[in-house]
């Protein structure tokens, strides 16, 4: 199949626009998408514009078709994508989201003429992980990580409409209530920081969290015959988070909860 | 998925009873019952028995109903909150609904205390209205006022307009005659367009779900009539339903639908019940599903993932309904009022093309007025006693509203596409010398904010974001930067959403703002 973007026409077998436009050295924002995730197409920044199309089409989700000109930079486009990232600063608390705050900078977009996101509300029920939906854009990825798409556990879900719209536990009962198993695969796929480790949450907390000085060291969980690979994130030589890579053939950067969390053995000294 | 952790919470024996009446007795001696199909589409249906029965969804019927239909209660709790006529918090077994949408605030509508604010609820030639729903063992939904008013036309209002009963089905007879094939030739050949916004060619709607291979195919008709003023396929699904009945076997015979289904909305308890009885009456095999509160479903792709069990979320397309629909599956979706045209194409006694308006607000004579496509809106002013307009309100809340000196409009699609406004679903909303438009404007962009369904960004926050700027224009208290907000609004909202819920949310608004130059 042909496909011409911005000017450039090269040659794909299938995939999506967006697919096609990595391929093409052509960097696409995203939020809502992920490598190993069932597109939802909801944020809208990856919005691109399909000569032919009424509206902008969302790249992550809309398929190639032979003989499509595609505009990834055009002012419709950059209007929208600032918009998007407006939309999101006024309404959300981006401080723990680089991606978001990049593509801000990048289209000069001024979430202040908007609005203004909410305090911090940090739900702590467990000590695994921490919620703080003031942070959330409602992406789908953690409900998808719950589901079908991963680990098949449902725990979470979209509750209530429009505005009020949000991430769910059943009649919104704490975690240790619902049927979260605490295999933290929503937490690594997150892109905000909404949902984050319990240790990162307190580093970050005390002003400690210094990730630029983090060390990623692969190794191979010791827990079960499996044999997932595991990326240790160490600093102060200790284990701060533990993530797999998404491209790893077994674990498509799931984990369980021993890989995930199960790591403070490994340093009482 | 028999290892879900379930609610602790039980049903009371009433929900228990109310839910298996949807959703069939609970099999004795086995908790592990393997089923072939998913049950999941029932979801709604089970919690609407169950509200029915007590009021509310009580924990206890939230997790009976997941459990019976093995759906994870977050997920059954996600699909629960998202309708607004499905209520968690416990209630009064007895809740008045007061429309407080555009033509009942311009009939003065007050809403009482411990009533409930609703969007419009579809009896906009009646206004003000509003609707009572009883919860008990006899439950039932009461529309006010019942009466019902005349309506002028005579086509697809023949019947009503004159009283004849319906008579025998000699259109379904004439396209057994024909065939499948001669009958979507004939649909072709008619000028139709459907009549729920879009104005897609129905024949090659029709054409397509037929020449597809995957089976089963579905036809769903859109009877969500939900924008607001709109309220033609009410009249018709009450007054004749039987038209609508024969229509859809037709286009199921068509198409190769094996079943059909008609979704209702909540608010039309009355044409509910007329519908039912015709389809019982002609005897084909169509279900009746009854929304929940959610403007949004009439998007068709959210109407399927309301059957299917799901939020009211609307899908990307491609694919498109008659490719992958309900279910999955081909599927052709008509409006009620696309669907009874049918008849007449292929009884071939009147071959005018008509189109049904719905007349409301400042006018002497509210109701449905059935023109033929091309008569200019000031004659149907005239017919319908309209007061000396400030302003006229054409296709519902995503229309535009027109200044007096528009007002020789033609009545058609061409020319209303080449004045930059659309006729919508048929919306003629009268706004009289002393109405208030600044509240119409503010109305309008709530309605579009409590109705966005929240799953993309722009329509989600954008709706809110409009709201707001309106607001600090309305009160005095803009910064200065408003209208550049809005009009980054308009753009984003109508590039950028999913659905056309999302892409019309701002098209009143702005017409307000740069035809009237309300808050400008």
């Amino acid at each position: 199949m042909r496909i011409t973007i911005d000017g450039v026409t090269t040659e794909v077998d299938g995939g999506t626009i967006l697919d096609a436009a990595r391929q093409m050295g052509i960097d696409t924002p995203t939020l809502c998408y992920g490598d190993t995730l069932t597109p939802v197409n909801a944020c809208r920044v990856c919005v691109v514009e399909l000569e032919g199309a009424r509206t902008l089409v969302p790249a992550c989700s809309r398929r190639v078709e032979d003989g499509m000109v595609v505009h990834t930079d055009s002012e419709r486009v950059r209007t929208s994508r600032r918009m998007v990232l407006e939309l999101l600063g006024s309404s959300v608390d981006l401080s723990t989201a680089p991606d978001a705050l990049a593509y801000v900078d990048r289209y000069g977009a001024e979430p202040a003429r908007l609005g203004t996101p909410p305090a911090p509300a940090p739900r702590i029920d467990n000590d695994l992980y921490v919620r703080d939906y003031s942070k959330c854009i409602l992406c789908y990825k953690c409900v998808e990580a719950c589901g079908v798409d991963h680990q098949n556990t449902f725990a979470i879900a979209v509750a209530g409409r429009g505005f009020d719209a949000r991430i769910s536990t059943e009649l919104d009962v704490a975690l240790p209530d619902s049927a979260c198993v605490y295999c933290g695969n929503c937490v690594a796929v997150c892109p905000t920081g909404a949902l984050m480790g319990k240790t990162e949450f307190d580093l970050r907390e005390a002003g400690n969290w210094r990730e630029e000085e983090q060390a990623q060291v692969d190794t191979v969980c010791p827990y079960c015959g499996v044999g997932c690979t595991l990326t240790l994130h160490v600093q102060d030589d200790a284990i701060v988070k533990v993530t797999s890579p998404d491209d790893h053939d077994v674990t498509r950067g799931n984990l369980c909860i021993k890989g995930r969390f199960g790591y403070r053995y490994a340093q009482n000294r | 998925m028999p290892d879900l952790k379930l609610l602790d919470a039980e049903p009371t024996e009433a929900e228990r009873e109310a839910i298996d009446a949807v959703v069939g007795a609970e099999p004795a001696g086995s908790d592990r019952v393997v089923r072939s199909r998913p049950r999941r589409h029932l979801l709604l249906p089970a919690l609407r028995a169950a509200q029915r029965r007590v009021g509310w969804v009580t924990a206890g019927a939230l997790g009976y109903a997941s459990r019976r239909l093995e759906i994870p209660p977050a997920d059954a709790y996600g699909v629960a909150t998202f309708y607004a006529l499905i209520s968690l918090e416990e209630r009064p077994a007895e809740v008045l609904h007061v429309c407080t949408d555009l033509s009942c605030a311009l009939k003065g509508a007050v809403v009482p205390e411990g009533a409930v604010p609703s969007p419009c609820l579809g009896l906009c030639e009646l206004a003000p209205a509003s609707l009572r729903t009883i919860a008990g063992e006899r439950p039932r939904e009461i529309q006010i006022p019942e009466e019902r008013l005349p309506v002028h036309g005579d086509k697809l209002l023949r019947r009503i307009a004159t009283g004849e009963p319906y008579g025998e089905l000699r259109a379904l007879a004439r396209a057994r005659e024909l065939g499948p094939e001669a009958v979507i030739a004939a649909v072709k050949a008619s000028p139709l367009l459907g009549r729920g916004g879009a104005a897609f060619p129905t024949g090659l709607k029709w054409e397509a779900v037929a020449r597809q291979p995957v089976k089963p195919h579905f036809l769903v008709c859109n009877a969500d009539e939900s924008e607001p003023g709109t309220f033609k396929d009410r009249v018709i699904m009450e007054q004749d339903p039987f038209a609508l009945v024969e229509a859809m076997a037709i286009a199921m015979f068509a198409t190769g639908c094996e079943k059909g289904y008609v979704y209702i909305r909540a608010e039309y308890p009355l044409a509910q019940r007329r519908v039912q009885d015709a389809i019982d009456a002609v005897g084909i095999d169509v279900e009746l599903r009854i929304g929940a509160g959610a403007y949004v479903c009439g998007e068709e792709t959210a109407l399927f993932q309301s059957i299917e069990g799901h939020r009211g979320e609307p899908r990307n397309k491609p694919p498109f309904p008659v490719e992958a629909g309900l279910f999955g599956k081909p599927t052709v979706v008509n409006n009620v009022e696309t669907l009874v045209n049918i008849p007449h194409i292929l009884l071939g006694e009147d071959g005018r093309d008509t189109r049904l308006f719905c007349v409301s607000g400042d006018v002497a004579r509210p109701g449905l007025y059935e023109l033929e496509l091309g008569t200019p809106l000031s004659q149907l002013l005239d017919t319908a006693g309209a007061e000396p307009a400030k302003a006229v309100l054409l296709g519902g809340a995503a229309g535009s509203f027109l200044r007096p000196d528009q007002l020789d409009l033609e009545l058609s699609f061409e020319a209303a596409r080449a004045a930059g406004v659309t006729l919508g679903s048929g919306v003629v909303i009268v706004f009289g010398e002393d109405a208030d438009l600044v509240s119409a404007v503010l109305r309008i962009a709530a309605f579009f904010r409590e109705e966005s369904c929240g799953q993309c960004v722009p329509c989600r926050v954008g709706t809110v974001r409009q709201e707001e700027a309106l607001h600090r224009l309305a009160s005095g208290a803009a910064n200065g930067d408003e209208r550049a907000v809005l009009a980054d609004l308009t753009q984003v909202m109508r590039d950028a959403s999913i659905c056309g819920l999302g892409q019309t949310a701002a098209n009143a608004v702005a017409s307000a703002i740069e035809n009237l130059g309300v808050l400008a």
